[in-house]
């Protein structure tokens, strides 16, 4: 049982960083939700609130973690030239789905779009995780604050939700393979 | 005897200041994002300095300098507000709209209608 590095970073990507954050986000809602409308003094214990912190802070580092090992590695063996007369483009997924109009569209659309839109993600997190560190509870009092907050919250599920399906089609059509091979387990 | 603080007491209340910056700025990173990604895409000089790590192609540079961009403004904000009151219903509502027009200019039909293709 094998694995090539580049599956193995595309799966720590997607999976990895990707799919955890995109986990997370239903308990970030009920974090943001309980803090901002049920009321204070049940959530007010000082660990508690460090949880909720904790919880917060690793959905920026998460998101950051996504964006970054998908722009720096596997955008660029996304996209990586084919050498001239080349016929196999498995190696080559951006130029395989060009090679083809039943599937360019995955480039020209779900590529083009994912690797803008997911930038949004961590830039709006870390302004939630900064406001709800910042305030704390008292983001009761503050209703304008909770109302960007939750709007930005959305919008990065939203963007998240976007790149990680248009991701998950792109590694269907497409993926990124190559590189050293990772012997996992020995079958007989 | 120790107490619970009561967050709701207005006395408490800390000014929206360093929250209103870090909501605006976002706003504004996101909508730098949107514009840059759409002037990479229609001009080639844009996308020609855009290039920072050229395996990564003008991506790297549009999303590097939309970042430092946000953070800059962030910066510049939060000192200019901290410890104020601001109102916070007009930098919401300009937040958001930055916020959507980014995630418009990002979506290649939208971005293809804008350049004319």
């Amino acid at each position: 049982m094998e694995i090539s590095l580049r599956d193995l970073v595309t799966v720590l990507h997607g999976m990895g960083f990707g799919t955890l954050f995109m986990m997370a986000f239903s308990g970030a809602i009920g974090v943001i939700y309980v803090t901002a409308f049920v009321g204070v003094q049940p959530i007010a214990q000082r660990a508690t609130t460090l949880m909720f912190r904790f919880y917060l802070v690793s959905m920026v580092v998460l998101s950051w973690l996504t964006v970054l090992s998908g722009t720096y590695l596997i955008y660029p063996w996304y996209r990586a030239k084919p050498p001239a007369g080349t016929t196999d483009l498995s190696l080559y997924p951006r130029s395989l789905l060009l090679s083809s109009p039943r599937t360019s569209g995955w480039h020209d659309l779900g590529m083009e779009w994912k690797e803008h839109i997911a930038w949004f993600t961590p830039i709006a997190m870390t302004m939630v995780a900064y406001v709800f560190i910042k305030y704390g509870p008292q983001i009761a009092l503050h209703r304008q604050l909770r109302n960007a907050v939750l709007g930005f919250t959305a919008a990065a599920f939203f963007a998240t939700a976007v790149a990680g399906g248009v991701g998950a089609f792109l590694n269907k059509n497409a993926p990124v393979r190559g590189g050293a091979q990772i012997i996992l387990y020995r079958g007989e | 005897m120790a107490t619970t603080p009561n967050f709701h007491n207005e006395t408490l209340r800390r000014p929206n200041g360093s929250g209103a910056a870090a909501i605006l700025a976002a706003g504004i990173g996101a909508g730098v994002l949107g514009i840059l990604a759409l002037a990479s895409d229609a001009i080639p000089a844009v996308n020609h300095v855009f290039q920072f790590a050229p395996a990564s192609g003008d991506l790297s540079g549009v999303t590097t300098t939309s970042v430092i961009i946000w953070l800059l403004v962030w910066f510049g904000l939060s000192r200019h507000w901290r410890g104020r009151d601001v109102n916070l219903l007009p930098i919401n509502l300009a937040a958001l709209a930055l916020l959507a027009a980014g995630l418009l200019l990002t979506f290649p039909p939208f971005m293809d209608l804008l350049e004319g293709k």
